[in-house]
């Protein structure tokens, strides 16, 4: 007993690094993934067929391919075309484009719920095509999918944990460090996965609670 | 006021408005009525040019709403200007459509803010006028989904008052109803129609048609089948087989 503690205390140091690491890793990604996916979502829906599909194809690309293949291929392929960037640099491009393609379906599908007359309402005001999005639609679609940006997020601080393969000193890659160095597999990679399930807690607890309001509160309710 | 000039439209091929004319004089009400699928409501549609016709052009104040002349060369309007024109014509839905993410008040308000540029002070001084015109003023800070069909066709009313529209057009705002809640509406309508409003009303609601019209339009299949006063209308001398045939169907759903 007395030794578990000894090495807990050993171990914290590094692995709160790795935490710190891999919590700027997520906010960092889950903000480029929001801005990233907005634009795809709205270049889906535009009447412009050159748009459509490439943002089609910029999504079929992104949800076709493995994220790890994708960390891959930014950390070790770009640089072959002059684009080099720090292993952080290189998790934080690889995964925003991967969740921004989840991002995107899940804005397109949010735009899609508002009621068809919220559109024809606002434009019946006097407001051009952009306005009625900003003003009107956005707005109820944003509300509405929440609690799935919420569940994306839990999936992307899990997610950054794949960063530790092109060396992030995030905090999978400093539990396994440790654990390559003294060999206390059972403790280090249990206090890795304790920490990773604190870090979902708050944001498991935020969608319980937005999807139960969602239902008795929903943007689109009551109308016809 | 506005003009309505050899106006066709085809979805998929299908010709449902097969060339109509119609002018709207100001401060006239004009009462389009006919059985559904007739295209009545397309129609209406394509004044504010939410919808838009296969060929002929909508005139606003001799203005088309449609098309410009670009040195010599006439081209189809961009939706920014398309939108100036709707802000200046009122539309009530059938189902009503308030932005369900805002309160009464900010329902009103948002036109005239976001659209004309007014302060929002002034947007709210005159918000509260027309709430007390519908007889809602205690719902203004409500959200669209507490009220009643007849509350929120009433604040939808007064939405698109806010914008000061040169005419108001209604697409069956009674058709959504409960039966009792269709009075309210009709009443707001009827007093603005005695103010002097131009309005274009789709509706079944004969009985406003007949005391509030100035004029009836019939059309079935695409074209005006009789545009006339509703003494005329209505009077038994009126034997055109297709209006009585139809207004025979709506007496009977009403008994």
């Amino acid at each position: 007993m007395q030794s578990i503690w000894e090495n807990i205390v050993a171990f914290a140091p590094s692995l709160l690094q790795g935490t710190v690491i891999t919590i700027e890793l997520t906010i960092i990604s889950l903000i480029l993934s929001l801005i990233v996916g907005m634009l795809v979502a709205l270049g889906k829906l535009t009447h412009n067929k050159i748009i459509n599909s490439i943002c089609n194809i910029y999504i079929s690309i992104l949800r076709g391919t493995p994220l790890l293949v994708q960390l891959m291929y930014v950390y070790f392929v770009f640089p072959e075309f002059g684009i080099s960037l720090t292993a952080f640099q290189a998790a934080v491009v690889a995964l925003s484009l991967n969740e921004s393609a989840y991002f995107a379906e899940t804005f397109r599908a949010g735009i899609q719920s508002v009621p068809k007359g919220q559109m024809e309402a606002a434009k019946a005001i006097g407001m051009d095509y952009s306005q009625s999005m900003r003003r009107i639609i956005l707005p109820q679609a944003i509300k509405n999918v929440i609690p799935a940006i919420g569940n994306s997020a839990i999936i992307l601080i899990k997610n950054s944990s794949l960063a530790a393969v092109i060396t992030v000193a995030e905090l999978m890659h400093n539990g396994n460090l440790l654990a390559a160095s003294t060999y206390q597999n059972i403790q280090i990679f249990t206090m890795v996965a304790i920490v990773y399930w604190i870090l979902h807690y708050p944001l498991a607890v935020l969608v319980d609670y937005l999807e139960k309001r969602g239902n008795t509160n929903h943007v689109t309710g009551h109308q016809h | 006021m506005l003009q309505v000039t050899n106006i066709k439209k085809s979805f998929h091929e299908k010709e449902v408005i097969k060339g109509i004319d119609l002018t709207i004089q100001k401060g006239e009400v004009v009462v389009i009525i006919g059985p559904s699928g007739s295209g009545k409501s397309t129609i209406l549609r394509m004044m504010n040019a939410l919808e838009y016709p296969t060929s002929g052009d909508i005139l606003l104040e001799g203005e088309s709403v449609l098309y410009k002349n670009v040195n010599g060369k006439v081209k189809p309007r961009k939706e920014k200007e398309l939108s100036k024109f709707r802000a200046e014509i009122g539309m009530v839905f059938q189902g009503f459509h308030l932005f369900a993410h805002k309160t009464v008040l900010e329902n009103i308000i948002e036109g005239p803010v976001q659209i004309k540029k007014m302060s929002k002070e002034k947007a709210i001084e005159e918000a509260e006028v027309l709430l007390e015109k519908v007889g809602l003023a205690d719902k203004r800070h409500q959200y669209p989904h507490s009220l009643s069909g007849g509350q929120q066709q009433r604040i939808a009313i007064a939405r698109s008052l806010a914008m000061k529209p040169k005419l108001l057009l209604f697409d069956e705002p009674t058709s959504a109803l409960d039966p009792e809640l269709i009075g309210e509406v009709l009443k707001v309508m009827k007093e603005l129609a005695l103010e002097g409003m131009t309005m274009a009303v789709v509706t079944h609601e004969m009985g406003f048609a007949k005391e509030v019209g100035d004029r009836i339009i019939f059309i079935d299949q695409g074209v005006i089948v009789q545009d006339a006063p509703p003494q005329k209308f209505f009077h038994a001398s009126n034997t055109n087989e297709r209006i009585s045939r139809f207004l025979q169907t709506l007496t009977r759903n009403v008994v």
